[in-house]
């Protein structure tokens, strides 16, 4: 397949037979992962910048670490050590980083956008990192890769998303691939974080998450953002524990060996019960390994090839 | 692009003979199977490297480990060619550290794909030695490396292609020269 994307800002512009390539050469990424060097000559003298104007942890290591794999040299652009902090605007950030000829730029931005705007202005390839509530494509890659893994495939597979679906740019991205690779997605939460616009592209929207169980195939539990909260959301924390938490009594009525997911970091107690994040059904941690394979593939596509090719 | 055959190097049967002779040699010049590891290059050098195995299980009643190597991630070509190779698994189940590799492809040609096998495999561990096996040496090197084993020597233009079909990848077992059109 010849690959001809020069960006990833979300899923909504792959074809499905992309997003399987992606998964596809992310198997081989992951053998490299358990090797004892892990350290490849492919984009040795490539440079990747990460340019992170929100928090992270696991998705900044998870792309240094991929990138660093692939031989390619890496930049953290870390804000409060910028001169973001002087009052740079994000145009002239890119043109700073543009002007240093970098390979690759992978931002995370609290503005909805700001990933495909930098992907306009820089002849750089631009990966989404997570922009505001809109898209974090590469945690919905990893969440397929997972999936593919543990099921086999997507035809026919119920996947229940539960949560904050509101302020998840998780859920958004992951409803994009889910449904473009065939499988049947359902979303929970209660009312006032599950807008009713979600229900596009043949999604169930449902408030109860008990009635949704039986039958899921893997169930997806989101972080609720409670630093995005605004007031009168939901009554209390403990309230939305009951209803829309998951545990390992909770998941038995699936009626199935469930995979159980979380993108991180996790609030324990409210989304997700200890007993159950500990579990043999959870893939937590194997997520965040698939996450390394699946950043190394995706750098690997946008600039391991011809620079004639992404034009 | 469009190429026509101008001869059949090989048939069925000789590329059989060619593989037990080849068997044959890697024994004899290693004294046996002790410390033999077998790595095929994706994707004809696999099929000839389970052959490989399969001789050396008749003639010494020994099953030599097997691995797969996929090259693609070390190619010095991948800022070049047009489009992207497909990334295959590389699947080699054991420690090549202090071992004998013999290393097995379909055709050597420039040796860049050599090249590449050996950086990949000197990530994997430290071997005593590694060997070269080869169906077809058609010359034309473009770096120092030569094979130890070699099922045909065959003289060709830069012109030419060889063409190796082997019955597990491409449904029949023969060796064509084409050349280009």
């Amino acid at each position: 397949m010849k690959w001809k994307h020069k960006d990833l800002l979300d899923l909504d512009v792959l074809q499905a037979e992309e997003i399987e390539h992606i998964l596809h050469t992310a198997g081989p990424m992951k053998e490299i992962l358990q090797r004892p060097i892990k350290k490849l000559p492919t984009l040795r003298g490539k440079s990747v910048v990460l340019l992170f104007y929100e928090s992270s942890t696991r998705t900044r290591t998870s792309f240094e670490t991929a990138a660093k794999i692939l031989g390619a040299d890496t930049t953290n652009f870390s804000v409060t050590q910028s001169s973001v902090n002087k009052g740079e605007s994000l145009l002239d950030t890119a043109r700073t980083l543009q002007a240093m000829n970098v390979d690759l730029v992978i931002v995370r931005h609290a503005s909805s956008g700001a990933a495909d705007f930098l992907a306009q202005e820089l002849r750089a390839g631009v990966i989404n990192g997570g922009d505001g509530q809109h898209a974090h494509p590469t945690q919905a890659l990893l969440d397929l890769f997972t999936l593919k893994e543990k099921l086999g495939g997507f035809q026919g597979k119920k996947i229940v998303i539960v949560g904050d679906v509101l302020h998840s740019r998780v859920a958004r991205s992951n409803v994009l691939g889910l449904k473009k690779l065939g499988a049947e997605v359902v979303l929970v939460g209660p009312p006032t974080l599950l807008p009713a616009e979600m229900n596009y592209l043949g999604v169930k929207i449902s408030y109860d998450l008990d009635a949704e169980l039986p039958g899921a195939d893997a169930v997806m539990a989101l972080r609720l953002q409670l630093e995005r909260q605004q007031n009168g959301l939901f009554p209390s924390i403990r309230e939305y524990a009951k209803l829309y938490g998951l545990n390992l009594e909770r998941i038995r009525k699936t009626g199935k060996q469930t995979v159980v997911m979380h993108p991180g970091p996790m609030n324990r107690g409210i989304e997700i019960a200890s007993d159950l994040a500990e579990s043999p059904l959870s893939v937590i941690d194997e997520q965040v390994t698939n996450g390394v394979a699946v950043r190394m593939a995706l750098i690997y596509l946008l600039i391991g090839g011809a620079s004639s090719d992404v034009a | 692009m469009e190429s026509k055959t101008k001869n059949k190097i090989m048939d069925q049967d000789g590329i059989r003979r060619a593989i037990s002779r080849i068997s044959h040699e890697i024994l004899e010049k290693n004294k046996g199977t002790n410390n033999l590891v077998l790595i095929g290059i994706r994707t004809r050098g696999v099929p000839l490297a389970e052959r490989i195995q399969q001789r050396i299980l008749e003639f010494e009643n020994v099953q030599l480990p097997l691995g797969l190597l996929d090259i693609t991630l070390y190619r010095d070509d991948l800022s070049t060619i047009d489009v992207q190779p497909v990334l295959h698994e590389t699947r080699v189940p054991f420690s090549i550290e202090g071992k004998v590799v013999i290393l097995i492809d379909d055709v050597l040609f420039t040796g860049r794909t050599v090249r590449a096998a050996l950086d990949a495999l000197i990530d994997l561990g430290r071997p005593q030695k590694i060997q070269l096996a080869v169906l077809i040496d058609r010359g034309h090197r473009e770096l120092p490396i030569r094979a130890d084993f070699v099922g045909k020597n065959v003289p060709t233009s830069s012109r030419e292609i060889i063409s190796v079909c082997l019955e597990e990848t491409d449904g029949r077992d023969e060796v064509l020269l084409l050349e280009k059109i």
